[in-house]
């Protein structure tokens, strides 16, 4: 499995999308630090991007590249070693790749505005983990999808459809459905809507780590009231981590069947 | 060496193999014939694990293959289409798979037979069909293996270079290699295949050697004599 994540993770990191997608957080990073001269304020903004953007990249990347590696898949599978590990290394690859450029564009600029010295750290740590965990999730997700899906175009646009619901109708609905429910006691019911949605959850998890209340939100709050900030934030931490595990048994399970 | 009982598959409503039993005896070469969507690439592919049956039982050296894919490492494969991760260059190919086996493959030797080494910079996209075919077949044969199971391994190759791939399949047959080759070119069966299995429409049709089944078709040659079995067929289905 080392080998493929290797030759899988190379690849990626010397395509140039690699480093344009580093030097986009590198670059937002720089100006929003030093334009608002605010760590707090510029890990919020940051936070707005990276919830749109990860998810987006994630489902790009593990579509494309799935449909660019078959004839490497092809080569593999007929070469002894099992199916698994191949499908395991390349979903590993991508998303470890991923993580790195989002990691390093990232952390850079706050480590050279001083971040070691500031109590904020505990923050960017935060918001870097959970873009990690969206980088995964979202990277699963789509190769799955394009596992499961021998027309390009439709494995695309169905993982496109997934980020769009996530990151915006999911919201939507959410609201909707607060609004219509409002005179009933819905705080469980909230709870558990959140935790259907990965973004959702990573925002929850900065927002009690940053403790800012005015920014909360419903869920925020809700969360804040019904398990406290550290409880609250490790079950979103725990919510994550199963949403990470969930699409990798499904390739697995998808790939021990699929005919090639 | 190869065992296979009532192996069966489809896609979808198609049924590709209809449950046929099949036996690949040591250090010969038996070639797969048939017409176009007669199931012979996915057979090959079922014994390679790349196609999973619905029915049926395939035994490598006595072990079923199903869940298993240590035997590959005793399998040379050639596929049909060479299709390769476009941005690698050749070398690099080779030294991936090499490194995916854990083994070093003899791979100098291929090279210079099939003037390979002024391609070994260029990266896979940029070659032709026939030089992608003829690296195709370098990272078959570069592993020393019992069986070499190939698809189509004539398609795009120039004449000098059909006639190493003869050589050398003859030459590896020398050693005790066995051979299991789909092939569209009669000449190629009559010339090296100690014999053959007629598909047609997911069933064995014909087993035996090719002087055989002239006999049985009462026809010249290979070619005829499958022409005459496809029109008897066509004849009746119509």
């Amino acid at each position: 499995m080392l080998k493929i994540l290797k030759y899988s993770f190379f690849d990626l990191i010397r395509s140039r999308w690699s480093i344009i997608y580093f030097l986009f957080y590198f670059v937002s990073g720089m100006v929003l630090l030093y334009m608002s001269n605010d760590v707090s304020k510029a890990i919020v903004s940051l936070m707005n991007i990276t919830f749109i953007l990860t998810p987006l990249i994630g489902t790009i990347f593990g579509v494309m590249n799935f449909y660019n590696s078959r004839e490497f898949v092809e080569l593999l599978l007929a070469q002894p070693i099992p199916r698994n590990r191949i499908f395991l290394g390349m979903y590993l690859g991508i998303g470890l790749s991923l993580s790195l450029s989002l990691f390093a564009g990232m952390a850079l600029p706050f480590i050279f505005y001083g971040i070691f010295i500031s109590a904020s750290i505990m923050s960017l740590v935060t918001l870097l983990l959970s873009g990690i965990f969206l980088t995964f999730i979202f990277t699963g997700i789509s190769f799955y999808i394009a596992l499961v899906n021998e027309n390009k175009l439709k494995g695309f646009g169905m993982a496109i459809l997934v980020w769009l619901f996530m990151s915006f109708i999911y919201d939507g609905l959410f609201l909707l459905s607060l609004l219509l429910l409002q005179d009933y006691p819905i705080e469980k019911f909230a709870i558990a809507i959140s935790l259907l949605n990965p973004i959702d959850l990573s925002r929850i998890l900065i927002m009690l780590k940053l403790d800012i209340s005015a920014l909360m939100g419903y869920t925020g709050a809700v969360f804040n009231k019904f398990f406290g900030n550290n409880s609250g934030m490790l079950i979103s931490f725990l919510a994550l981590t199963v949403w990470t595990i969930v699409p990798v048994f499904f390739i697995l399970k998808k790939s021990s069947k699929k005919d090639f | 060496m190869i065992e296979i009982k009532g192996i069966k598959k489809s896609f979808g409503k198609l049924e590709v193999l209809k449950g046929f039993d099949f036996s690949l005896s040591k250090g010969k070469i038996t070639a797969i014939l048939g017409p176009n969507g007669s199931g012979k690439t996915t057979f090959i592919k079922s014994i390679l694990g790349l196609v999973i049956p619905d029915g049926g039982k395939i035994l490598f050296d006595g072990k079923s293959v199903k869940k298993n894919w240590e035997y590959r490492r005793d399998i040379g494969y050639l596929p049909q289409i060479a299709r390769f991760p476009e941005n690698l260059k050749v070398y690099e190919l080779i030294a991936l798979i090499e490194d995916i086996r854990g083994e070093k493959g003899h791979s100098a030797e291929l090279i210079d037979q099939f003037d390979l080494k002024g391609f070994l910079q260029k990266k896979l996209r940029q070659l032709s069909g026939g030089t992608r075919q003829k690296v195709n077949i370098v990272l078959t044969f570069m592993f020393d293996c019992p069986l070499y199971i190939l698809d189509e391994p004539t398609s795009g190759l120039d004449p000098i270079a059909l006639i190493r791939l003869k050589d050398l399949i003859l030459d590896k047959k020398k050693g005790g290699k066995t051979f299991l080759l789909t092939t569209h070119i009669m000449s190629l069966v009559e010339e090296i295949a100690d014999g053959l299995i007629f598909l047609l429409e997911g069933q064995v049709y014909f087993r035996g050697t090719h002087g055989e089944m002239l006999l049985s078709e009462k026809e010249e040659n290979l070619e005829r004599a499958i022409a005459k079995i496809l029109e008897k067929e066509h004849v009746k289905n119509s």
